[in-house]
């Protein structure tokens, strides 16, 4: 498989403050993308996720470091004609309309006016515009902006699509939806590269996952290596048994009424708590056994890191 | 291609621009206010049409590049339209050259419309054409286009009321420096000339493109001087956009 983007030791900072002192805010980032994949690129607000893509994308320029896309240097042309972004809250001209707009940015990606056109119409029906063709941008809520950024990004037909929390400030039904059109960009053979701070989202959809705290990669990897797969306790929900019977066995949790929430952290035990509800003709509500989730591995490393 | 892209989009921009309306409305009235002053005045009124008039056509003209130019690549950056549009295929030069043509696009069709109210005054008053009005027209354009650039370059790397004022002052010194060139006839010779010849290179000198007089009362303008002020213009604008470019090359968008 290529490599589509490779990053080697990216180092940036700031000026900030009146005596402009220098704030590290990437401490060496190395990672790398392969094609086909959607990586997932997870850290708390202000872990530097939009200084990266910055920097791949060359508004920003790094202290040290070496970004490549598709083996050529970040900055070059070639490289740029096979990328799309879509930033975070997408800002764009309000004076434009929708097809307007896309076809200004079409023409940046140099076509054929008549291939532009079709690309317009093509890319308004996938994102669920059509009907807003005409309607002045500044009209736009931020669930449709947040969509024709992603046309946008998507006109090219780029290899390789950055995706900066895409899914932020969408309703259930718009995040659903970008879910969908990632996981058709993935199906194309497309790449995605995605940041985001909502762990659901890269959970549900990403086959590799970067997680950064605080300017450095903290674990990087298939979900499947970073989350164990061992179960870490079992919840129990049950009714019927009195609360110093249960001392022993797990940690109790009041539950509604005469529910309990038991979480039982031994396996061994859980057959001496079905036994023992059975005896005393008490019920089993619910019984699931938990693993460990990316989230608790998150809040895991923010909490040290 | 992409630089037309940009340079249309600019100019779909800033023509949408309110503000550019309102100070045509001024200046129109400016002019059209001539028409009073004449009858005021004691001797040639057409002079004084004519006049007043170029003057307008210069102030508004300028006001118009100063006030949209300082805003045209602080708002992109401000609303962070910049971060789609660079990462699209396109060079940073592409950008600026883009913005600038687009803007002077603009004020070269906001120029034809204050110069065909200007020209239909006179017009109206001495029932002939003037063509001679259409070279001090074509001067003033120039100005624009150096008035734009250094706009533009401000804009680059401060907000628009700063930029503003830089540009405004830009302006003002161009217009006044021709006062240092009479300064150097007059004093004696030694460092302190050598200090008003040194300045009176460095600052710009907007007057090259000022002339009123010649045309207002018909003399004679020579073809070396069209041409010297027309090598002046280009280079000068030439020469800002590259300092502009080369502070917009390595700018970090935060």
């Amino acid at each position: 498989m290529a490599t589509v983007l490779k990053i080697e030791d990216l180092h940036k900072s700031f000026k900030t403050g009146f005596l402009l002192r220098k704030k590290k805010i990437l401490k060496g980032i190395s990672l790398t993308v392969e094609e086909g994949q959607i990586f997932g690129y997870l850290g708390p607000n202000g872990a530097g996720k939009t200084t990266t893509l910055k920097c791949i994308l060359g508004l920003l320029f790094p202290e040290k470091g070496k970004i490549e896309l598709f083996g050529l240097p970040h900055l070059s042309l070639r490289a740029k004609e096979r990328i799309g972004f879509l930033p975070e809250n997408p800002y764009f001209y309000e004076h434009l309309t929708a097809s307007e707009f896309l076809n200004f940015y079409g023409e940046l990606s140099l076509k054929k006016k008549k291939d532009i056109a079709a690309r317009v119409k093509e890319l308004l029906h996938l994102v669920g515009l059509e009907p807003w063709a005409n309607m002045p941008l500044r009209k736009f809520s931020r669930g449709m902006l947040q969509r024709i950024g992603f046309a946008q990004s998507l006109f090219n037909e780029p290899s390789l699509v950055l995706l900066d929390e895409p899914l932020g400030g969408l309703d259930p039904l718009g995040r659903k939806e970008m879910r969908d059109i990632i996981a058709r960009l993935k199906q194309e053979g497309k790449t995605v590269f995605l940041s985001s701070h909502i762990l659901q989202d890269i959970e549900m959809i990403c086959d590799r996952v970067a997680i950064i705290i605080n300017g450095q990669i903290h674990s990087q990897g298939t979900l499947h290596d970073l989350v164990s797969e061992k179960i870490l306790f079992t919840e129990i929900i049950l009714s019927g048994l009195k609360s110093n019977e249960l001392k022993s066995l797990g940690e109790r949790f009041s539950y509604l009424g005469e529910k309990t929430l038991l979480k039982v952290f031994e396996e061994d035990k859980i057959d001496t708590i079905i036994d023992l509800v059975q005896k005393k003709n008490g019920k089993i509500h619910s019984l699931i056994p938990r693993t460990q989730t990316l989230e608790d591995l998150f809040v895991g490393m923010v909490k040290k890191g | 291609m992409r630089i037309t892209a940009i340079a249309l989009n600019t100019f779909k921009e800033t023509i949408r621009d309110r503000i550019l309306y309102l100070l045509l409305f001024f200046a129109a009235s400016t002019i059209i206010f001539s028409r009073f002053l004449a009858l005021i005045t004691v001797g040639d009124r057409v002079k004084i049409i004519k006049d007043v008039g170029l003057a307008s056509l210069s102030l508004f003209g300028a006001l118009m590049a100063i006030v949209i130019g300082t805003q045209l690549v602080y708002k992109e950056i401000d609303k962070k339209t910049i971060f789609t549009l660079l990462s699209k295929p396109i060079h940073r030069y592409q950008f600026l050259l883009g913005k600038f043509l687009g803007l002077a696009l603009t004020l070269l069709i906001m120029l034809l419309l204050m110069s065909l109210i200007f020209l239909v005054l006179v017009f109206l008053h001495t029932s002939k054409i003037d063509w001679n009005l259409l070279i001090a027209i074509y001067l003033i354009f120039l100005e624009l286009l150096l008035i734009t650039s250094v706009a533009i370059l401000f804009s680059c790397f401060s907000t628009p009321i700063l930029s503003s004022i830089f540009s405004l002052s830009f302006y003002l010194v161009g217009h006044l420096s021709w006062g240092l060139e009479t300064l150097i006839q007059k004093i004696k010779a030694g460092p302190q000339r050598v200090l008003a010849q040194i300045l009176y290179l460095l600052v710009p000198d907007l007057e090259n493109f000022n002339v009123k007089t010649e045309i207002v009362h018909g003399l004679p303008l020579s073809s070396q001087f069209f041409l010297f002020t027309t090598l002046y213009g280009v280079f000068y604008t030439l020469f800002v956009l590259t300092i502009a470019f080369l502070i917009f090359r390595k700018r970090d968008f935060i």
